[in-house]
């Protein structure tokens, strides 16, 4: 018993020691879009809400030096490539965060591995990222093209929409999402009666559109993202597709897509989220904060960049280094309660699991100002949201 | 029933007035770059920036000033032609005397400062534009819905394109025009202002961006990025119809928008890279291209 004691208690000092006894310097850099398609639900405001995650995590009071730094990566994989090796390298940075545009973030995972760093992302949705191309260093914290498949997919086949016809964003996205969403859609008892690729990015859908209104689909996938869904919704609209009855399944949409169409075309369109400003207490206050800095909502891509930080930060503080893959490791063995998720379980293959929602789009009517946007329809459980974990992902056994 | 390569005709039909649409937007926007490179000589690679600049003028109107779509058809082209004026007297006006490439640069920086300065100040979702109610709602034709503001997009396109080659290659204000390129020097000795001359063409070559721009706010999202997506495309129409050849411009701008359109019936993946594929094709067995006269 007595020998029990002590062992705790010299443990206890060893692990405060590396906490307090000196400063750990933690380098964080965001790699996002900050031009094109996707800067207005990652780029600035993502950096943003990091800073708001080093500000309450009162990184300094607990020894921890924490610095940001951030880049462009265009949608590039060989640009992002190229900026996170010299961010390991030469720059000394610990942590790569966001990192939307598929492509990218699985280009950035492998280096992130290799330099024994931590990609925390948020803004990409390939759920190769914990299946195919996992690794012990990786954390996809938002949402998964998985999880959209079972949120957006499965509420809309169970209302009666059972005939889909998809417009697919003709890369790697797109094409996931709609495998993903077609299974949804099968296991539920519906049918996929056409689909069309779509070269990306592009302006005008009526072509694509008219064949959709041809095949006598009940429900026209979306399965793109950005400027790309808001065109399409509109043109939808346009051509009298969502009133001659057919329904619209916007599989990825941010609550920045739906402000830049405005609650009139956007209207009882259903979509999936991890975030809404507007859930509770604790995500309004915060929400409220972001707001004034950036000016804008956050979307759920910039809300959890905040939150993979503060249980990165946490985990640091905890393990007293930046060694990537025990802070992984610590990340994944810890409970984390956020207030903006909830409950957040890393699981050993790096999916953070967490509830995801399903909310429709107010009418203007209804809606009381700019960004009063959503109804909450109902919750879906992390475990019912995401897929389940590949055995020979889960590094905390090995 | 009676089918053509496996497509209904009434599809085809719908996508050949959808092509026809999108042609219109590359008519009109093609037709300003063929009379800034016809008259003044300049690659104007700032025009997909000012036909973005034009949409977001007409969002503007509204949003500050409470100015409808009908005004603002004329008010915006209107701004960006005198932005255009102010941008050739004080930069473009310097570099008449120099190769091609020096204006291709000057204005390709343009384009680039013009949607950075959107883009930081609007952001990259795009601004909602309505369709003005007087041209909401459609007909069915039988074999598709036709929007009326397409319908109008192409009456307006048309309009504009017949009034421009019918100014320039009919009447004597044209006269003039085409007889300054030719030779300034003897022009202006008849005792017309020629740098007047140029400088209203490049006002009005832009102008028609912007005019191309507000009739496409309703359409598509009012974006920085939305010149930059077309731009390239545009070119490839001005290039298969022959530099500088106005009626090469609007028949290849119609004539593309339609083969593009049934590319993307018949083969969707390749529809984004048709118009290179012709522009190749055009390049090799006519360099000069299919209106151009050989130089």
């Amino acid at each position: 018993m007595m020998k029990k004691l002590a062992l705790t208690t010299a443990l206890g000092a060893l692990v405060a020691g590396a906490g307090y006894a000196q400063g750990i310097d933690v380098k964080l850099g965001v790699l996002n879009d900050r031009s094109g398609v996707y800067a207005d639900l990652s780029g600035e405001g993502s950096v943003v809400a990091a800073r708001m995650a080093v500000e309450d995590f009162k990184a300094a009071d607990k020894g921890l030096n924490v610095e940001i730094i951030s880049a462009d990566h265009q949608n590039k994989p060989d640009i992002g490539s190229s900026i996170a090796n010299r961010w390991y390298d030469e720059e000394g940075v610990n942590a790569i965060l966001d990192v939307p545009t598929s492509s990218v973030a699985l280009a950035v995972a492998d280096i992130t591995a290799e330099k024994n760093g931590v990609l925390i992302d948020s803004g990409a949705g390939s759920t190769q990222l914990t299946r195919e191309q996992c690794r012990p260093t990786t954390i996809h914290w938002t949402y998964d093209t998985a999880a959209l498949a079972n949120g957006t997919g499965a509420a809309m086949t169970n209302a009666g929409g059972k005939k889909w016809f998809f417009l697919t964003a003709d890369y790697a996205f797109g094409h996931s999402l709609e495998e993903n969403t077609v299974k949804v859609v099968e296991a539920n008892g519906g049918e996929v009666v056409g689909t069309v690729d779509v070269p990306f990015p592009a302006n005008d859908f009526s072509s694509f559109l008219l064949q959709a209104q041809g095949s006598g689909a009940d429900v026209i996938g979306l399965a793109n993202a950005g400027g790309d869904t808001v065109n399409a919704i509109k043109q939808a609209s346009e051509f009298g597709i969502t009133q001659a009855g057919q329904k619209l399944a916007a599989l990825l949409f941010f609550v920045t897509d739906v402000h830049a169409l405005g609650a009139e075309t956007a209207q009882g369109l259903s979509l999936t989220e991890a975030f809404y400003w507007d859930q509770n207490d604790a995500t309004r206050a915060w929400s409220k904060r972001f707001m004034d800095t950036h000016g804008a909502q956050p979307t759920m891509v910039q809300a959890g960049v905040y939150s993979g930080t503060m249980a990165y930060l946490a985990a640091v503080e905890a393990v007293g280094n930046t060694d990537g893959k025990a802070v992984a490791a610590q990340m994944k063995s810890m409970d984390i309660d956020d207030p903006l998720f909830g409950k957040v379980n890393v699981r050993g293959d790096g999916r953070a699991v967490h509830d995801m929602y399903l909310f429709e789009v107010k009418t203007p009517d209804e809606s009381t100002g700019e960004w009063d946007l959503y109804n909450q329809i109902s919750s879906i459980s992390g475990e019912d949201a995401f897929l389940p974990m590949l055995d020979e992902c889960d590094f905390t056994k090995q | 029933m009676f089918e053509l390569l496996g497509i209904p005709p009434q599809v085809l039909l719908g996508q050949l007035l959808l092509g026809l649409i999108n042609g219109s937007f590359y008519a009109v926007l093609s037709l300003g770059l063929a009379v800034i490179f016809g008259l003044l000589n300049i690659i104007n690679f700032a025009h997909g920036a000012l036909y973005m600049a034009g949409a977001f003028v007409a969002w503007m109107l509204l949003h500050y000033l409470g100015i409808g779509y009908w005004p603002a058809l004329i008010l915006a082209p209107l701004i960006v032609g005198v932005f255009g004026i102010i941008l050739e007297r004080t930069m473009l006006s310097r570099l008449y005397h120099l190769d091609h490439l020096y204006g291709l640069l000057l204005t390709f920086g343009l384009a680039l400062i013009i949607q950075g300065l959107f883009r930081n100040y609007y952001g990259v979702s795009g601004l909602p534009y309505r369709i003005p109610d007087l041209l909401s709602g459609g007909h069915n034709l039988g074999f598709m819905f036709l929007p009326n503001y397409r319908a109008w997009v192409v009456v307006a396109s048309v309009l504009v394109c017949f009034g421009t080659w019918f100014t320039i290659e009919k009447t004597r204000l044209g006269a003039y025009l085409r007889a300054a390129t030719e030779n300034p020097a003897l022009v202006s000795a008849f005792g017309i202002n020629v740098p007047l001359l140029v400088m209203l063409t490049y006002g009005f070559g832009v102008a028609l961006a912007g005019f191309a721009g507000v009739l496409a706010a309703p359409i598509y999202s009012v974006n920085p990025n939305m010149g930059a997506d077309l731009i390239i495309v545009v070119f490839a129409v001005v290039v298969i119809g022959g530099m500088g050849s106005i009626l090469g411009a609007i028949v290849t701008g119609y004539m593309l928008g339609i083969i593009e359109g049934l590319t993307r019936v018949f083969y969707p993946e390749g529809s984004a890279v048709v118009i290179f594929v012709i522009m190749a094709i055009v390049l090799l067995i006519k360099p000069e291209g299919l209106f151009g006269r050989a130089a």
